[in-house]
């Protein structure tokens, strides 16, 4: 790796440069065809598909079976419920997980002695929850809650630290691309949407503003310093921030993503561990476009939106006719 | 400032976290020694096994639930457990209006059904009473023409006096009544209904139906009750069993009036019902007038059946209904595979970060282990201390919460050492490259780890159930986590900057400034500036090309004093320079 040391070092001198500031007009149309994606595959797809917190339902879970059979759990629950047809899945090496419409109590205790039964295991190793179809809803209610308080809160608290509101503009603008796609991979990728995922979807937020804070905050000390004679612009100014913050971008998203790996494919593969793996997978996501949106939407974003000022564009090209001048 | 400031200073960081960390120890053994606190962090329901029930409040159209009601559900639901024997239960509230029960264990189904039972108790007078048998019978013609008959009245032509008045029963309401059947009072919703209006309802084992006017006492008002055997006006025993019934203050004013009343009366309206959840439990005859607010149901009762009443009476009484929302049984052996799971992927991301940091940042990556320990022992003290003062309990999110930390808390230390390295290379000395890069990354620290304790905060707050917990681990993580960049990860590199391996930038250090590609490299050694090396054009590297110079002149200039200390003690000198600079043009 040092390999990546040396590139550390031409990125801080600026011996070797990625163009993100200037290349915008290559990224934002990326950005917006992954977030358009995004948006029609839950569409086009039907949806997404609801855990049964969300739907209602008995689930049951049989752990440490021998067999697998799918058939034993949908005959034993016509057994007792008749007209219910079971959906039964697989999870894990040794377990099998049972879902049903809403069952009364004794149903529930009857369907769990059948499973026990049918599958030769002690009925300790049955699991069985009910869940009343709005418990999904009311926690995903007060999330959606604290998902616009927490935004218009951190705006606000960036726009204080960073002294100008445009810097929270471009670092929410970038949280809102990070949540849309990773919503959108979720959708592809088929699982469920339970608390747990929802639990991840939050975390993003903490996550994509906080790398993008950790890059804006060099950002802030790069053009701090420009000054009346700065040899460079002001979108140059935040280029190089971007790039002398880079390695710290790549190292921490390796950092922060390879536990999240590691859950993931523990939740996977591991029967029982559904809320890890549900978390997992939008974190990972989300942990992956938050830093990469950092540096091609919420840094390009920023200097499009300063370049603008009169201060900057009157100094913007004061430098660039010095160095016009300089070239002749 | 002395030279051996940051040395010092690093000591008393280092003692300060050890005071911290012994004093979070002495607080969990005093708890493991003299309460009962444990080393062990309780686990939630997901991770031990068990059942987690979720009741939510039966509320009409527009009605809330105050706090003083919840937690007064709580309590009872508490009481109602505990006399079923389960220990270990927890009941608490969840949201502006949920409970959460969780019960170690499979528990069994008495102790459900008693857990669960919405139980909504009221005194109400009877005011007509009939066997629910004739009903049934006429309950085969539900004659749909009736429809197409007049409305019958249902407000009452003379405004009833008293609940007891029967100008409640009004000609719809007896209609209503004769048609009631007795099998569909499940479905009705009587639990809900409204307790200024007369209730037509029937008894618990269906054989009588009533007609039974507005609410006079509400369940709430009983103090107490319990079942004993009856004495006779000597003081002997009967050898009869009774429910002897205490009422509260308001309670016993109001039993007193109502007894006043039902006493003249005669027949059915006599009869005093209690209502549990809209059904008559029972409706004892009033023998007389009580005013001091203890009663006494006998009948015909077992030893079994008043027991069972008194227990209704005493913890049926909940102020609103509840029902079940969500129930959980998470059986022991799912449980521990969930935890199971989770430490292993837990010790597979750590290892995996561990040879990550080592291979990119070498020795230095040991500091980046050694900082991760030390926030691990102190979220597990802390986390300890909470379960047994709080009662927080570590669910499967909660994990999840520690295990994503582990990135987030690295990250410090990587922002940290990217800063000492780009100090670095620009040609300070490693002590003054850790001093001068802490200042930068502290200030990146405390903004970066803001924003995750606000969304940590926003979701505690907000949010309920998992999500709570989550937050809870997630905001005790980035705390910890920039107390032990404070008070550990810098002390440690002030420490180490000092050293030979370090201080000569040994090629395994991590702080290399040969590798690192830095002007100033030693003590008073120089390379050649790089000035040829720079590609021409690009703004950025114009600005490197400023950066440099600047560098250059500033380790010339600290070779011109001879030392590097003095450059320590201006580690703004680089900005100073950018202005004077400005001035002078």
């Amino acid at each position: 790796m040092a390999n990546l040391t040396q590139f550390g070092n031409d990125l801080y001198t600026g011996k070797r440069s990625v163009d993100f500031v200037g290349k915008r007009r290559i990224w934002y149309p990326i950005a917006i065809a992954l977030m358009a994606i995004s948006i029609a595959i839950p569409l086009v797809g039907g949806g997404f598909n609801f855990g049964i917190e969300f739907r209602g339902g008995s689930q049951f879970q049989i752990t440490q079976v021998s067999d697998t059979d799918q058939t034993l759990a949908i005959d034993a629950v016509e057994s007792v419920v008749a007209e219910d047809t079971a959906r039964v899945t697989t999870v894990g090496g040794d377990g099998v997980r049972v879902q049903t419409d809403q069952l009364s109590d004794d149903e529930t205790r009857e369907v769990s002695a059948a499973l026990a039964e049918a599958y030769g295991v002690p009925e300790e190793n049955v699991t069985s929850s009910f869940i009343g179809p709005s418990w999904g809803a009311d926690i995903t209610e007060q999330a959606l809650r604290g998902l616009v308080v927490f935004i218009v809160l951190a705006a606000i608290a960036m726009a204080l630290y960073f002294r100008t509101w445009k810097m929270s503009v471009a670092a929410i603008a970038s949280l809102l691309h990070d949540l849309v796609i990773t919503a959108g991979v979720y959708a592809a990728a088929g699982f469920e949407i339970t608390p747990a995922a929802v639990i991840g979807f939050l975390t993003i937020l903490g996550f994509s503003l906080y790398d993008t804070v950790v890059v804006f905050d060099k950002i802030r000390e790069n053009t701090a310093e420009l000054g009346q004679e700065s040899r460079s612009t002001f979108g140059e100014a935040v280029n190089l921030a971007v790039n002398q913050t880079l390695v710290r971008s790549i190292n921490t998203g390796v950092v922060a993503a390879l536990p999240v790996a590691a859950i993931l494919f523990i939740g996977s593969f591991v029967l029982g561990a559904d809320t890890l793996r549900d978390i997992s997978l939008a974190l990972l996501v989300g942990i992956l476009v938050g830093t990469y949106s950092t540096i091609f939407i919420a840094a390009p974003l920023y200097a499009q939106l300063r370049e603008g000022e009169k201060d900057i564009r009157t100094r913007d090209e004061r430098t660039l006719a010095v160095r016009t001048a300089a070239a002749n | 400032m002395a030279r051996s400031t940051p040395v010092k200073k690093a000591w008393r960081s280092l003692t300060w976290l050890l005071v911290i960390v012994a004093a979070l120890t002495a607080a969990n053994a005093g708890g493991v020694l003299f309460s009962n606190g444990s080393w062990a962090p309780k686990l939630a329901l997901d991770l031990q096994g068990g059942t987690q029930i979720v009741l939510e409040p039966q509320l009409g159209e527009e009605e809330t639930v105050s706090n003083e009601q919840l937690s007064q559900a709580v309590g009872i639901i508490r009481q109602r457990i505990d006399a079923s024997g389960v220990s270990e239960a927890e009941v608490s509230t969840q949201g502006d209006q949920n409970i959460v029960v969780a019960i170690p264990g499979t528990p069994d189904r008495d102790t459900l059904e008693r857990i669960e039972s919405s139980a909504k108790l009221e005194f109400r007078p009877v005011l007509f009473t009939d066997v629910a048998a004739t009903a049934a019978t006429e309950e085969q013609t539900p004659t749909p023409s009736d429809s197409a008959a007049p409305p019958l009245e249902s407000t009452p032509s003379v405004s009833p006096s008293d609940p007891s008045d029967l100008n409640w029963i009004t000609p719809a309401l007896q209609d209503e009544f004769d048609n009631f059947d007795c099998a569909n009072v499940d479905s009705l919703g009587l639990n809900v209904a409204p307790v200024d209006h007369p209730l037509i309802t029937c008894d618990d084992t269906g054989q009588f139906k009533y007609i039974l006017g507005p609410a006079e006492i509400s369940g709430e008002r009983i103090a107490d009750a319990s079942a004993g055997l009856t004495t006779n006006s000597q003081g002997a025993s009967t050898n009869e069993w009774g429910v002897n019934l205490e009422f509260d203050g308001a309670g016993t004013e109001q039993f007193a009036e109502v007894t006043e009343r039902l006493f003249s009366l005669e027949g059915a309206r006599n009869q005093f019902a209690i209502v549990l959840d809209g059904r008559v439990i029972t409706a004892p005859t009033t023998g007389g007038v009580f005013t001091d607010g203890n009663a006494r149901i006998t009948g015909s009762f077992t030893q079994e059946s008043s027991k069972a009443l008194a227990d209704q009476l005493k913890f049926g009484a909940l102020p609103v209904g509840f029902e079940v929302l969500s129930r959980d049984t998470i059986s022991a052996t799912l449980g521990t595979s969930q935890l199971n799971s989770g430490i292993i992927a837990g010790a597979i991301g750590l290892v995996l970060v561990v040879i990550y940091s080592l291979f990119q940042y070498r020795l230095l990556g040991m500091v980046t282990v050694a900082s991760l320990i030390v926030a691990g022992v102190l979220t597990y003290l802390i986390i300890a201390l909470m379960s047994w003062r709080q009662g927080f309990r570590l669910s499967l999110a909660g994990v999840a919460g520690l295990i994503v930390a582990i990135g987030f808390t690295a990250d410090s230390f990587i922002v940290y050492f990217e800063r000492i390295r780009d100090e670095l290379r620009d040609g300070r000395s490693l002590t003054g490259a850790v001093e001068a890069g802490w200042k930068r990354a502290l200030r990146t620290v405390f903004a970066a780890k803001g924003v995750t304790l606000l969304s940590a905060i926003v979701l505690f707050v907000l949010a309920i159930g998992n999500v709570r917990g989550f937050a809870l681990t997630l905001g005790i993580t980035v705390i910890i986590d920039v107390l032990v960049v404070v008070l550990f990860t810098h002390p440690m590199l002030q420490l180490l900057a000092e050293t030979r391996f370090f201080s000569s930038g040994h090629r395994l250090s991590g702080l290399d400034p040969k590798a690192l590609g830095a002007v100033y490299r030693g003590r008073a050694q120089f390379r050649a500036p790089t000035a040829g090396s720079l590609p021409k054009g690009s703004g950025s590297s114009r600005e490197a090309a400023r950066r440099q110079t600047i560098a250059e002149r500033r380790a010339a200039l600290a070779d011109g004093e001879g030392t590097s200390a003095r450059i320590d003690e201006r580690p703004d000198a680089r900005r100073e320079d950018a202005l004077t600079k400005g001035k002078d043009s």
